[in-house]
């Protein structure tokens, strides 16, 4: 298990140094020199030279690479170009908007995809099954931002029992900024569930099929009492993947839906950054997330190990 | 059978207005006609029009080639490239070349598409080229991890022993048994890469990393729409009902392909 564990950390740390090689370098090729940009058409030659100093840009780009990717580190995200605050500050305040939402919505994808995929699966192809994926048909191929302005037309517009848009902050009270974070949620989570309900379904019924849970009805187990003792443990592995994979999309998803409700998060401070061509503030962020996706989906990986014995061995 | 008919009428139905729109739209879509503005549907403008009395049903129309051409040329570009990449690791297996094939595919995995069109929007601007090349982008190791599975399998096979005993190299080999062999595995991925593209370009040009006016598209009608959406529902309802309907149809007919081609997951399945 150790030697399992050190191989994967290691192919963990060379995973990022590449994602932060290929984000810095993407956007070091910018056109446009931020500091002409700040200080507009007119600015003076040494005004330029001084200000291209204090943002860091006149190293070389070896140089200015090794002092982002060590801030990085340390915590140390930089300045922002525009807002002359510190990087990190800014990503911390929208953290506190954008991670609570995509759990949120993990949350709420598990606990209705579980449930929906098992029952259909158990009574498969009754109206139960066949509702089931009709439903989830449709919540695979429905737009979420899409499905957000309806549920803003409806529940915020028309029912007034949510508000349309904003984030009322956490001082609020948690239930207060709970409930402001509700309807972006469920449009996050909708495709989602739809997406594991579906998996959980037909890995269960690739498990109920086998030979194991034959014997465990032999010896006399209903098929309830095998599909929960039995199969639910074996059908978990593909699920866990997926509920790796989708915390990627939530967080990746949840930058188009902060736009639907206008949510402090860091969508909208990755889009305001871009049209103020802050792109410190796009570095960071964009790292932040693939950092994110590359360490989800390692712990996805140990997981499957405690999950599945049989793992450890192999890769 | 039901899926792939009723899957395959939806997406001929779209693929089909897409084609129209270079011949005949009921209206210019590009042509402002403020008296008319943001009218709920009538005989005259059958989907009603936009706040500029643009006709919607016409803007839907140019917008399905929008949509259909930047997933199109996306799953091109995931199959021109993951393809051969793909084969080129099944045919080394284990070997230095599988290794950085797969990690560097591990990698591509990490940025989701939307992360990739952020970066490229950041450097490049915002077009419908640079959405094309982010889901591209995106739609490259989904093309090459399946390809060489299914490939993998195949390697063990007789009829591939057979070809290497009469001296064919890994090249030919995997060209003409192995990529004949896994071609179906690849229409039906195919279908649904389609499927999520149109699904990612509505949402990157719903927030402006998309095509740019005045070039119609679903996820701009959307956009435009979102502060209105309390007096003109129906500019908001309409282009997201073409979006859904789409992705139903290639993803029925991606379901309906899959049973098509594999027997046995028809019976497991239904």
């Amino acid at each position: 298990m150790l030697h399992y564990l050190l191989k994967r950390l290691a192919s963990l740390g060379l995973s990022l140094v590449v994602a932060s090689l290929v984000i810095f370098l993407t956007l070091e090729v910018v056109p446009g020199d931020p500091a002409a940009y700040m200080l507009g058409i007119n600015a003076q030659e040494d005004t330029l030279a001084a200000l291209r100093d204090e943002l860091g840009l006149n190293g070389s780009v070896a140089e200015r690479y090794l002092s982002w990717a060590g801030g990085l580190l340390v915590g140390d995200f930089g300045t922002s170009y525009t807002y002359r605050t510190p990087v990190a500050e800014m990503i911390g305040e929208r953290l506190w908007v954008s991670l609570p939402l995509a759990l949120y919505a993990l949350a709420l994808s598990t606990l209705i995809a579980f449930p929906a995929g098992i029952w259909a699966a158990s009574r498969r192809g009754s109206a139960v099954d066949v509702g089931v994926m009709g439903i989830t048909q449709l919540g695979v191929a429905i737009p979420n931002f899409w499905f957000a302005m309806l549920m803003v037309l409806i529940f915020a517009i028309n029912l007034r029992w949510f508000s349309a848009g904003g984030f009322v902050g956490w001082d609020a009270g948690f239930g207060a900024a709970l409930k402001s974070l509700t309807l972006p949620a469920v449009a996050l989570a909708l495709p989602q569930a739809s997406i594991l309900a579906r998996v959980m379904r037909s890995s269960l019924l690739d498990t109920l099929s086998e030979d194991f849970i034959r014997t465990a009805r032999a010896k006399g187990l209903s098929r309830g009492q095998a599909l929960r003792r039995h199969a639910l443990r074996n059908a978990l592995i593909p699920v866990l993947t997926i509920i790796g994979m989708q915390f990627s999309f939530l967080l990746a998803g949840a930058i188009i839906i902060e736009n639907v409700f206008f949510l402090p998060g860091l969508g909208r401070l990755v889009f305001q950054s871009i049209s103020a061509r802050d792109l410190i503030v796009v570095e960071s962020v964009v790292m932040l997330l693939v950092f994110a996706v590359i360490v989800v989906n390692f712990l996805v990986d140990l997981t499957y190990a405690i999950v599945d014995p049989r793992l450890r061995g192999r890769r | 059978m039901r899926n792939l008919w009723l899957g395959g009428l939806l997406t001929a139905v779209f693929a089909g207005m897409a084609v129209l729109s270079f011949l005949w739209t009921p209206y210019d879509p590009t042509v402002l006609d403020i008296a008319n503005k943001i009218k709920a549907p009538t005989l005259a403008h059958p989907l009603g029009t936009d706040h500029f009395g643009r006709d919607i049903l016409s803007m839907i129309m140019v917008g399905a080639r929008t949509s259909i051409a930047v997933a199109l040329v996306a799953v091109g570009i995931g199959m021109a490239l993951g393809v051969p990449l793909g084969l080129m690791a099944a045919a080394r297996k284990g070997s230095l070349w599988d290794e950085v094939i797969m990690r560097g595919n591990d990698l591509v995995f990490a940025f989701p598409s939307l992360l990739i069109a952020i970066m490229i929007t950041a450097v490049f601007g915002a077009s419908a080229l640079n959405a094309i090349i982010a889901i591209g982008i995106f739609n490259i190791p989904v093309f090459a991890r399946l390809t060489r599975s299914g490939a993998l399998s195949l390697w063990s096979r007789e009829y591939v022993m057979a070809a290497r005993v009469a001296g064919k190299g890994a090249a030919r080999i995997s060209v003409e048994h192995i990529l004949p062999n896994v071609a179906n595995l690849l229409i039906v991925q195919g279908t649904i890469q389609f499927s999520l593209g149109i699904l990612a370009e509505a949402g990157l040009s719903y927030v402006g990393l998309g095509a740019q006016p005045p070039t119609a598209s679903w996820g701009r009608m959307l956009a435009d729409s979102q502060t209105m959406i309390s007096f003109a529902p129906h500019m908001a309802l309409f282009p997201g009902l073409a979006i859904l309907l789409t992705v139903l149809g290639l993803n029925l007919m991606g379901d309906g392909l899959r049973d098509l081609f594999d027997p046995k997951l028809r019976r497991a399945r239904s």
